[in-house]
């Protein structure tokens, strides 16, 4: 699947070239930040009318990616729908959706844009524990290293952490390219939604949280690793 | 004959002035709805268009707005304000003449709405959007005459498109308004006439005096010209001794970041320290004014500039414009160089200052075609739908209308007079719903249709649509300015993607100066002088304008001669040994060459369609050959020739010229190419469908917006027939990719390709050698440089 594997936390994990993380192990996909119905929601705030094809778009690469890994445990990492509203996805949407999550267990952290109860099956969280791992909406600066020093090496028992919320990108070849952030910590998701913009990895929102030797992994027809670029032009 | 009142007869006669005789004509025909005069810069323009309104305002006791003057730059109308309140202050008038531009403070802005002068100046997007208010009705029920300056600039842009469906409303809101239109020498008079009147009318057409031909010729430099690049530098000691020998130089440059290493080395060189400016339309409008105000002063010698100095302010003390690289395009040379020398009847003098052997032969063609007056330009086509789409918002902004009302309306306009009642319904629907296939937004409409009306659905949509006015739209800009410690003042502005290559304690030239990158700070690059250090340099989005095809056309026939005793010396024996080793391109053949250098094969295509035809050609060999398994690694193009570069030779070149096939590509891969998602992020922004600028939106929201190429690939995928596709099509056949002009070029040789295999790189190839912009073939190429980048920085990090 042209993936890029990792070790985060003694967790073998997959970062797939269309922003999906896959956890062979634990038969575990996790994507983040789908922003479902955002062009209904500029509408409906009587902005611009935006080609209503995100939702079907979106959908369509998770349902590819889970036709790929068929996975049992299926996580969005928060920000699943871009508000309240627009999680009144039309019926089409609706039906699509359900068959994806037929026999597998779903799970939906909450994010800051959808902080409530959706409408849809599936198990609510603010986060979520699985061995190793902890996944959540954002990022909590050193919440994955109690209990010891980062220094030299990945802390025994510190549970790795996986969240969203950023939209890393980094600045390559001229073009912004949504990326993952890894470091022995923690492993952040790029935007999966379609109409989702990008924060440059290198933005010291983002930087702050990473160590040293941070690697940025690219999406695009392969997961590649660079060096996650520090400061704010991605240098 | 209309006899001038007596004030106006004293205040001639006392400065022993006369009424130019197309002044006079101006007056006698003030009652025809539309008239259109084209004079030469220098010629009383201004003055010829107000007079009518002057002479009907001087009988006093008018209320309201009479008269409103459209000029393109906003610069200019605080300038023409001033100029015409002197006479009007000398003759005591009873006339309150008033700007109003993006610059005019809110206050005033509304005064002027409550309480409108008799003359407004104002610019197209200034009108624009005060037609977008409640009460347009009323503060233009009494216009009675509206003067558009320079209106030729205009008609070539969709500024200019804007501007007539603006008019057109204004001749609903003020019935018996007339148009003047002031144009400098055009090629077709008729068409900005037609462009200008309101649809059926008629609008005759007075012509000023001409003039006297200008005094044009090759500057004559020691140095020759470098083989490839711009710039002219080459030429500095000779224009520094033109600067001296005159009073005021205007030194023209193409683009803004030629002007800027030019200015520096010219600086340089300075040893007088003649005081010397440069002016462009990226420095802060502070820097631009200073220029502007010591040039009108008389305290500068010599501005180095580009097109922001092609409009504006009549200097008469300019006797000397130099033109640096090819003008590319004859008439904007003559306009240019009417800039020289503004007192009527006196020559222009101009220098051209070619900045490679190629722009010799160009602008030896370009003085010939001024000396022949003959002038070029592309007719444009029918006004474009997205500027129809921002005209529909904005009207809704105004009040509820009725379709079949607006529809009569825009059809008034000029360039929209063929619009079918179909592509206006598109528009309309557009507007309305987002025009999709899917019907998604029943529900959220932008505009919905109450008792036969249209009207906004959410009325405070009209406040993002006011501020996403106008049709200009250039590169994401970042202000640049001094750091805080240093003042903090601005100097200008630079692209967004050039900032973004920037990290701290980098160095760039912006208003001739070398500065260092501090940090950003409030969405401006903070910066720090940083004399001495070498630059990067300023990248600006300054159009790379193509070569016309009239001026290509002249440059082919110059070849066909038996020897060029025209030319410099050097260029001369350059075109001969090419038609020793090779042959020189025809006008009715394609020649290609192929040969072997650099350890790759070559090819190399001489179409002479202007540089960006030529870019689109590279494009489509290269994916041909791609396909075909011929390995091509690159390409680069000029305004002549197209050179491509691979692992394997091309045996049958003719054969990669099939027009089908080439326009396949074109409706196929180039659909996806990042020249066409530049033109639909335009078309997007004028039709409204990307909002820049969002009320309440927070500065630094960068992470809430997504590119415009993601709407494009979406739109490709779901909705190919979309409004908005389609104008980009049809926007970038013309513009960017040029991909008429490839078509005239197949039609014209007919299959008559000359292919020459050589041994080695032939004298016209060479300079392409040296060209900047080189194009890794797309795909696979692109491909691999994002991956050998990535392994790279890997294996620099120790990570690999």
């Amino acid at each position: 699947m042209n993936g890029y594997d990792f070790d985060l936390a003694g967790a073998r994990l997959s970062a797939l070239p269309t922003g999906a993380l896959f956890w062979a192990a634990e038969g575990c996909l996790a994507v983040s930040d789908l922003h479902l119905g955002r062009s209904e929601r500029y509408a409906r705030r009587a902005g611009a009318l935006l080609p209503p094809y995100e939702v079907e778009d979106t959908l369509a690469r998770l349902d590819a990616d889970i036709a790929a890994c068929r996975p049992r445990t299926v996580i969005c990492l928060g920000d699943s729908f871009d508000d309240a509203e627009a999680a009144a996805l039309d019926e089409r949407a609706a039906l699509w959706l359900a068959r994806m999550m037929a026999g597998r267990r779903w799970i939906w952290i909450a994010g800051n844009h959808d902080p409530g109860p959706v409408t849809f099956a599936g198990e609510l969280r603010a986060e979520l524990a699985l061995g190793p791992l902890v996944f959540r909406h954002a990022a909590v600066r050193g919440a994955s290293v109690r209990g010891g020093s980062v220094r030299g090496g990945s802390v025994r028992g510190a549970p790795g952490e996986v969240s969203g919320h950023f939209h890393p990108k980094v600045r390559i070849a001229g073009r912004g390219i949504p990326c993952f952030l890894v470091d022995r910590q923690r492993a952040i998701l790029p935007a999966y939604g379609t109409y989702t913009g990008g924060l440059s990895a290198g933005d010291a929102a983002i930087c702050g949280l990473m160590g040293s030797g941070a690697l940025a992994i690219l999406t695009g027809r392969t997961a590649r690793p660079m060096p996650m670029p520090r400061g704010r032009n991605g240098q | 004959m209309c006899p001038l009142p007596a004030p106006f007869h004293d205040w001639f006669a006392t400065r022993g002035w006369q009424v130019h005789p197309h002044q006079q004509a101006l007056l006698d025909r003030a009652d025809a709805p539309s008239l259109l005069l084209v004079a030469p810069t220098g010629g009383g323009k201004t003055l010829a268009g107000f007079l009518p309104s002057l002479v009907e305002l001087a009988a006093g006791n008018r209320p309201g707005l009479h008269t409103l003057y459209i000029s393109p730059l906003k610069a200019l109308a605080a300038d023409i304000r001033r100029n015409l309140t002197r006479p009007v202050e000398e003759m005591g008038l009873p006339v309150r003449i008033e700007d109003r531009t993006g610059d005019t403070t809110y206050t005033r802005r509304r005064r002027q709405r409550a309480d409108p002068p008799h003359i407004l100046i104002t610019t197209p997007e200034s009108l624009a959007l005060l037609l977008s208010y409640e009460d347009a009705p009323r503060i233009f029920a009494g216009l009675s005459r509206v003067i558009v300056d320079e209106v030729h600039a205009l008609a070539e842009s969709k500024r200019g498109d804007q501007l007539m469906l603006c008019l057109a409303r204004l001749n609903r809101l003020a019935p018996g308004l007339r148009r003047v239109g002031l144009s400098a020498t055009v090629e077709d008079p008729a068409a900005i006439a037609r462009f200008l009147a309101r649809h059926p009318d008629p609008c005759a057409i007075v012509h000023a005096d001409p003039g006297p031909d200008p005094d044009i010729a090759m500057l004559a430099t020691e140095a020759p010209p470098p083989w490839a690049g711009g710039g002219g530098r080459y030429a500095i000691p000779e224009v520094l001794a033109e600067v001296r020998r005159h009073r005021i130089t205007l030194i023209f440059h193409n683009t803004r970041a030629q002007a800027e290493l030019f200015f520096r080395d010219l600086w340089m060189a300075n040893e007088e320290m003649l005081p010397i400016a440069i002016h462009h339309g990226s420095l802060a409008r502070e820097a631009r004014e200073k220029v502007e105000a010591a040039m009108v002063r008389g305290d500068l010698r010599a501005v180095v500039c580009t097109g922001s100095l092609d409009l504006g302010i009549d200097w008469g003390d300019v006797d000397l414009v130099i033109q640096v690289g090819a003008p590319k395009n004859v008439k904007r040379l003559v306009q240019r160089i009417g800039r020289a020398n503004h007192r009527y009847n006196a020559p222009s003098k101009a220098l051209l200052v070619p900045a490679n052997r190629w722009e010799v032969v160009e602008c030896q063609a370009a003085l010939e075609a001024v000396r022949d007056h003959d002038l070029d330009g592309d007719p444009r086509g029918p006004g474009p739908r997205d500027v129809l789409c921002q005209h529909i918002l904005i009207a809704a902004c105004s009040g509820p209308f009725e379709a079949d009302a607006l529809f009569a309306e825009v059809t008034d306009a000029g360039p929209y007079a063929a619009l079918t009642r179909t592509e206006f319904d598109a528009c309309l629907d557009f507007c309305a719903t987002g025009g999709y296939a899917l019907k998604a937004y029943d529900r959220w409409q932008r505009l919905i249709l109450r008792d036969g009306h249209w009207t906004l659905r959410d009325p405070r949509a009209a406040r993002d649509i006011r501020m996403n006015l106008g049709t200009i739209t250039d590169a994401e800009m970042v202000k640049v300015r001094w750091q805080n410690r240093l003042g903090g003042a601005p100097l200008g502005e630079v692209e967004e993607s050039f900032a973004s290559t920037l990290t701290p304690g980098e160095t760039f030239l912006i208003g001739g100066q070398v500065v260092r990158y501090v940090g950003l700070r409030e969405m401006a690059l903070e910066v720090a002088p940083a004399p001495g250090r070498e630059p990067k340099i300023a990248v600006y989005s300054g159009t790379k304008f193509s070569t016309s095809t009239q001026l290509s056309e002249r440059i082919l026939r110059m070849l066909g001669q038996d020897a060029w005793p025209d030319l410099p010396r050097a260029t001369a024996e350059w075109l001969s040994l090419q038609r020793e080793v090779s042959r020189l391109p025809v006008p009715d053949r394609l020649l290609v060459e192929t040969f072997p250098a650099e350890g790759r094969a070559h090819l190399c295509a001489y179409g002479f369609m202007g540089r960006a035809a030529q870019q689109t050609l590279g494009l489509l060999l290269t994916k041909r050959m791609e396909d075909e398994g011929l390995h091509p690694l690159g390409f680069v193009s000029t305004d002549y020739a197209t050179l491509i570069w691979g692992l394997d030779e091309v045996p049958d070149p003719a054969a990669l010229f099939d027009r089908a096939r080439l326009r396949q590509g074109l409706e196929g891969w180039l659909a996806g190419n990042a020249v066409m998602k530049r033109t639909f992020r335009n078309v997007a922004i004028v039709a409204g469908l990307i909002q820049r600028n969002r009320a309440g939106a927070r500065k630094s929201g960068r992470q809430a917006t997504f590119s415009s190429d993601i709407l494009y690939d979406t739109l490709r995928r779901f909705d190919p027939d979309h409004l908005l596709l389609q104008v980009t099509r049809e926007e970038a056949m013309r513009g960017l990719v040029s991909f008429a002009r490839i078509e005239e070029l197949l039609t014209r040789v007919g299959g008559r390709v000359d292919h020459l295999r050589l041994a080695r790189v032939t004298p016209l190839a060479a300079p392409l050698f040296l060209e900047h912009g080189r194009v890794p073939v797309e795909g696979a190429a692109r491909e691999r440089l994002v991956e050998e980048t990535a392994a790279r920085l890997m294996a620099e990090a120790g990570l690999g």
